[in-house]
């Protein structure tokens, strides 16, 4: 069975109900699957709960969800750079657990590797430690933090080939990888989708098996959110 | 004559040692690139996956996949390498990362910071802050002396929600330098035309002053 699909919202058809949860990778805007992103939208789908490490900009990546009010619920290190959000959570229109960065990349990829807890000792002392069981080792006290997983994850690579098997490049890596596994139904977006055999084996980031579902990103706006340059010295 | 934002990141370049890996955070702590001394080499860490992060690019190459944990567009060196955010994490976790310099609101005299948060005004989120403060080995605080107000944010215990609890070994501010350890907080470099006095005045926390101010 091909795990090729035509365009994205063929690749989400039949795995999307309302209050699902859904792993979207990306830091920032970078590396955000924005295909997939925007199927999600026009597939009316509601009461998500969303993984990422960020929501987008107010009328970019998750944000396009915010604005349709298709999110019940946020779980991410950092929302700062989204407005609407800030508004929808302060009129408690939004649901929010916030994890430290860490915390969160280890918790993704202890659900994809079934491992359902682990001890860390981030937050401890902190507002994220409440309710949580403390254990001490070797004299240190750590919290301990659980795996997640989800029914839908969406992640954005730059090279794939047919079984699925994923490259990333540069900064664009991020969250992608480890979501990649978390996911019951795992569907990429590729910049390059190449025969099975032209990526070089040992190359690889994300191996087929985590992959259900692949398509070629279309359009890609890949948004910067700070533009930051330098002169050229004797320019 | 008090520090100026430049001079406090000047005064941290002075902590990086030859061949340390550090992580700087948003704001001030990111000028402290700009004033490396001659002779320092180190690898700087930007948490979002990569170690080995270059200058800002020049106008026209910036590469919408390479951004450090600003969303900053950068570039990379020949030294560079890039990785997941669980790998990331893992160098700071695993207390492989020698030293990180942040931005604070609040610090106590036992160095507990606060910087993530104002309940019921601002939403945003820890980012790394708290993963950074609990795994890398040393934790220097840039920070205005002073909010805004004019209140102290050196102070005896945290109002503010807290990123870590005894983390922060040194501040860094326009008053001067202070080290927290267990012996408490010390004074022990002052900004041109700041007194000890002054210093103590502008400062909620108790504090002990080096021999040689």
């Amino acid at each position: 069975m091909s795990k090729v699909y035509s365009d994205a919202k063929d690749a989400l058809d039949g795995i999307l109900f309302d209050n699902m949860t859904i792993m979207a990778g990306g830091f920032g805007l970078c590396g955000i699957p924005e295909n997939l992103i925007i199927a999600l939208r026009d597939s009316g789908v509601s009461g998500i709960s969303a993984i990422s490490n960020n929501a987008g900009v107010d009328d970019f990546g998750l944000g396009l969800l915010l604005q349709t009010r298709q999110i019940k619920k946020m779980v991410s290190s950092y929302v700062g750079e989204n407005k609407e959000f800030e508004r929808q959570y302060l009129a408690e229109e939004l649901e929010l657990e916030f994890n430290p960065q860490g915390t969160l990349a280890e918790r993704i990829r202890a659900g994809g590797a079934g491992i359902p807890g682990f001890y860390t000792k981030t937050g401890v002392g902190t507002l994220v430690a409440e309710g949580k069981e403390h254990k001490d080792f070797d004299g240190e006290t750590y919290i301990m933090e659980t795996g997640l997983t989800a029914d839908v994850s969406i992640v954005k690579a730059w090279k794939g080939d047919k079984e699925g098997n994923l490259i990333f490049r540069k900064t664009a890596r991020n969250f992608n990888p480890m979501m990649a596994t978390a996911g019951k139904v795992t569907v990429a977006e590729v910049e390059e989708l190449v025969e099975t055999g032209e990526l070089d084996p040992d190359q690889i980031h994300t191996m087929g098996i985590f992959v259900q579902r692949i398509i070629i990103s279309k359009g890609l706006e890949k948004r910067i959110e700070q533009l930051t340059t330098r002169q050229r010295e004797g320019a | 004559m008090a520090w100026t934002r430049e001079d406090m990141a000047r005064r941290a370049a002075k902590e990086l040692v030859n061949g340390y890996y550090v992580n700087l955070g948003i704001g001030i702590p990111t000028l402290v690139a700009n004033f490396i001394p001659d002779g320092v080499d180190v690898t700087l860490q930007s948490e979002n996956g990569m170690l080995g992060m270059g200058p800002f690019p020049y106008e026209g190459e910036a590469d919408p996949d390479l951004i450090n944990a600003g969303k900053q567009t950068i570039t990379e060196l020949n030294r560079t390498s890039y990785f997941s955010s669980s790998d990331s994490f893992g160098m700071i976790r695993g207390g492989h990362i020698d030293l990180s310099i942040l931005g604070a609101m609040q610090v106590s005299e036992e160095g507990d910071l606060a910087n993530w948060m104002i309940p019921g005004k601002m939403v945003k989120g820890m980012g790394g802050a708290m993963d950074l403060v609990a795994g890398v080995k040393k934790v220097v605080v840039i920070m205005d002396h002073n909010a805004r107000d004019g209140s102290a944010k050196f102070i005896k215990k945290c109002t503010l929600p807290l990123t870590g609890v005894r983390v922060v070994d040194m501040i860094i501010s326009d008053v001067g330098v202070f080290l927290i350890n267990d012996d408490g907080a010390t004074l022990i470099e002052l900004a041109p035309g700041i007194s000890i006095d002054d210093a103590r005045s502008r400062t909620e926390a108790e504090f002990n002053v080096t021999k040689n101010l």
